[in-house]
C-alpha cells in the first residue's frame, strides 16, 4: 500500500536509525560540499589543492581534468583543443563510464542540492501540478547546443548554462547568479516537478550518454520483498527507471536499474524499508530461477 | 479480427501520439535555440575598456576556445585577470582585465598563457613583448597636459617598453614661442597593450587608452603606395624621370626646382639704384 506523503521515511527509520536511513543521501551532500570546498579552499584559505572550477581544474598541479560536454561544444565551435584540456576530459571520461555518467548529477554538481531543495518544497507544499513535457527534452537541447555551436562558431550553450555558472559563481564571485539559482528553484518548485535536472539540462543528459554502459548501477536485489509502498517512486528524480528493474520478475527483466538516467544517487536504497535495493555491478543482472515472489499479503 | 483492427487502430494512435509529442519538443527546443543563437549574437561583443589576457589573437576564436575554467585568473601573480561574472558586458565565465583599475604587469614566464588547458590562450606566445591584447591611443589631446606644454610624460616612463612603443615627439609650443611640447606618440609595433600607460596617467578620466587594436588602428587602403617608400625599396625610380623643366626666363634669372625658386643672377640689375649713395647724389653730372 503506498505511503502517506507525509509518512515518507518514517518506517525505514523506524528500522534502521536515522543515520542508515539517511546514508546516502549524507554522503551525496558531503561529496558536493566537499567538491565544493576543496574549489574555495585556495580563494578563501590559501590552501590551492584544486585550481579553476569544475569546467576545468587542476589538482595538485599534476592532475587535470575538464569537462567533455564544453570540450565537445569546442570543438563543434570550431577549435582543437591543447592536450592538457584533452587528457582531463579523458580522466573524467573513464571514471564517470566507470561509476555511472550521472554520479556527476547526483553527487557533483551544485545545482542538484537547488533542485532537490525544491522538490523539498514541493513535497512539503504538496504541489502535484506541473508543466508535462518529455524527459527526452533534454537530449534535443543537447543536440541543438551543440548544432549551435557549429552554426555560430560561440559556445552558445555555455552563456547561459546554469551548470557551468553557478558553479563558477560560487568559485569566482556572484554576480547575478544568485538570481540563476532563485529561478531554476522557482522553476522546480513551482512550474515543472523535477524539472532542470530531470527534462531540461543538456549537461545531465549528456552524461547520461556517458553511463550507458556504466559499471556500477543499483540493483533492486531483493525485489520479491518490496511491498509496494513506492516511497522508492516518489523520492527518485528519474522515478521511471526504477519500474523496469523493481517490476521486471513477471516479464523476465533482470533486478538491475540499468537506465543510464539513474544518478545513482541511492535515495532508493535510504528510503526503502525493506532494503530492496543497494549498489552493485551491471552484470549481477541474473533473473532469479526460483521463483520468490511472494508479496507480502497485508491484512 | 475485431481485436486486431483494435490493436492496429492503438499502434496508429500511439505512433501518432508519439510523433506529436516528439514535434512539440522538437519545436520548443528549436524555438529556445533560435532565442539563444539570437542572444548569442549580441552578447558576444566585448566593451572596449575589457583587455583579454595575453596570447588572444582573435575574439571570435577565443570565445570558441575558452572554456572559461579560470585557471589563468588563478595563476596571475598580480590579480590582474578576472572572471566575467553574469551581469557584467564580458561574456559570462571568460577572463579580461581593465588596465585603469590593474594592469597587466608582463611577467617573463607568461603564466597566464602556461595555465590555459585549452589552447585559448595561444602557447605559441613565448615572449611577452610579442603579445598584442590591444593598443594604447593618446585618445583626448586636448586634456592630456603634454598638448598644453607641460612636463608630464608618465606614460612614457611607466611604459615597458619605453623609447619603443612611447616616443617623445619634439614640437614648438606656439602659445610661448620658445619652448618645446613633449608629445607622447605609441607606436604599434611595439606596444603590447598592458595598460600601464592607461593606468598611471594623471590625469582624473586617462587621456591615454588602450583599445582593441581593431578598434585603434586605422588601415591605409589595399592599392595605396606611398612613392617614396616604392622609391626605396626599388632602389630607383619607378617611371620615367620628369624632363627637367626650364622656364622660359629673361636674362640672368633662374628657376631652383628644389626650394629656392626664383633665382636672380645679376643683382645689380635688381634696382634702378646703385648701391653707392654718392653715385645718387652725382646724378646727372656725368663723368
Amino acid at each position: 500500500m503506498p505511503t502517506a506523503i507525509n509518512k515518507l521515511g518514517l518506517d525505514a527509520v523506524q528500522k534502521k536509525g536515522w543515520l542508515v536511513a539517511h546514508k546516502w543521501l549524507l554522503l551525496r551532500r558531503l561529496s558536493q560540499l566537499g567538491i565544493l570546498g576543496l574549489f574555495l579552499a585556495g580563494p578563501w584559505f590559501g590552501v590551492w589543492i584544486v585550481k579553476g572550477n569544475m569546467i576545468s581544474s587542476l589538482t595538485l598541479d599534476v592532475l587535470p581534468l575538464s569537462d567533455p560536454y564544453v570540450l565537445w561544444q569546442s570543438l563543434f565551435a570550431g577549435h582543437v583543443m591543447e592536450a592538457t584540456a584533452i587528457v582531463g576530459a579523458l580522466i573524467v571520461l573513464a571514471f564517470y563510464m566507470l561509476v555511472g555518467g550521472r554520479v556527476y548529477c547526483a553527487w557533483v554538481c551544485p545545482v542538484n542540492i537547488v533542485t532537490d531543495a525544491a522538490e523539498w518544497l514541493r513535497l512539503k507544499l504538496g504541489i502535484k501540478s506541473g508543466a508535462q513535457y518529455s524527459r527526452k527534452t533534454r537530449y534535443w537541447i543537447l543536440g541543438m547546443s551543440l548544432l549551435l555551436a557549429a552554426i555560430t562558431q560561440v559556445m552558445v550553450w555555455e552563456l547561459v548554462n546554469p551548470v557551468s555558472i553557478i558553479n563558477r559563481s560560487l568559485v569566482f564571485g556572484m554576480g547575478m547568479a544568485g538570481w540563476m539559482i532563485l529561478s531554476i528553484f522557482i522553476f522546480d518548485a513551482f512550474v515543472s516537478r523535477r524539472g532542470w535536472c530531470g527534462h531540461v539540462c543538456p549537461v545531465g543528459a549528456f552524461y547520461s550518454l556517458l553511463g550507458k554502459f556504466s559499471l556500477v548501477r543499483v540493483n533492486a536485489i531483493n525485489r520479491s520483498q518490496c511491498d509496494d509502498c513506492m516511497e522508492c517512486f516518489v523520492v527518485c528524480p528519474e522515478p521511471q527507471v526504477i519500474t523496469p528493474a523493481l517490476r521486471g520478475q513477471e516479464k523476465n527483466i533482470g533486478p538491475v536499474i540499468l537506465s543510464s538516467n539513474c544518478t545513482n544517487c541511492g535515495r532508493c536504497i535510504d528510503i526503502c524499508s525493506k532494503d530492496v535495493f543497494q549498489f552493485d555491478h551491471r552484470f549481477n543482472n541474473k533473473i532469479s530461477i526460483k521463483v520468490t515472489h511472494q508479496r507480502e499479503v497485508l491484512p | 479480427m475485431t481485436s486486431d483492427t483494435h490493436k492496429q487502430a492503438l499502434a496508429a494512435q500511439s505512433r501518432r501520439n508519439f510523433l506529436v509529442s516528439m514535434a512539440r519538443t522538437a519545436g520548443g527546443v528549436s524555438l529556445l535555440g533560435l532565442g539563444l543563437g539570437l542572444y548569442s549574437r549580441q552578447s558576444i561583443s566585448l566593451p572596449a575598456d575589457a583587455i583579454r589576457p595575453p596570447g588572444v589573437a582573435d575574439e571570435k576564436d577565443f570565445l570558441s576556445a575558452c572554456i572559461r575554467c579560470g585557471l589563468c585568473v588563478r595563476d596571475c601573480p598580480y590579480d590582474t585577470l578576472k572572471l566575467a561574472q553574469l551581469g557584467d558586458d564580458v561574456v559570462v565565465g571568460t577572463p579580461y582585465f581593465e588596465a585603469r583599475k590593474v594592469p597587466c604587469e608582463m611577467c617573463d614566464d607568461i603564466p597566464c598563457v602556461k595555465a590555459c588547458p585549452t589552447g585559448a590562450l595561444e602557447p605559441q606566445l613565448t615572449n611577452i613583448d610579442d603579445a598584442r591584447m590591444g593598443l594604447a591611443v593618446v585618445s583626448d589631446q586636448e586634456n592630456c597636459i603634454a598638448f598644453q606644454g607641460l612636463r608630464c610624460e608618465v606614460c612614457y616612463n611607466v611604459c615597458p617598453a619605453r623609447g619603443k612603443a612611447i616616443t617623445l615627439d619634439r614640437q614648438h609650443n606656439v602659445r610661448t614661442g620658445k619652448h618645446a611640447l613633449f608629445i607622447p606618440v605609441v607606436h604599434s609595433d611595439a606596444c603590447t597593450g598592458c595598460g600601464k600607460c592607461e593606468h598611471a596617467c594623471i590625469l582624473d578620466q586617462a587621456a591615454i587608452k588602450v583599445f582593441p587594436i581593431q578598434l585603434a588602428k586605422g588601415e591605409l587602403g589595399k592599392h595605396y603606395r606611398l612613392g617614396w617608400e616604392e622609391k626605396q625599396k626599388a632602389g630607383g625610380s619607378l617611371v620615367t624621370p620628369d624632363q627637367q623643366h626650364k622656364y622660359n626666363l629673361p636674362k640672368g634669372q633662374d628657376y631652383d626646382y628644389e626650394g629656392e625658386g626664383l633665382i636672380q643672377q645679376d643683382k645689380q640689375q635688381d634696382t634702378p639704384f646703385s648701391e653707392n649713395p654718392l653715385q645718387r647724389l652725382n646724378r646727372g653730372f656725368a663723368k
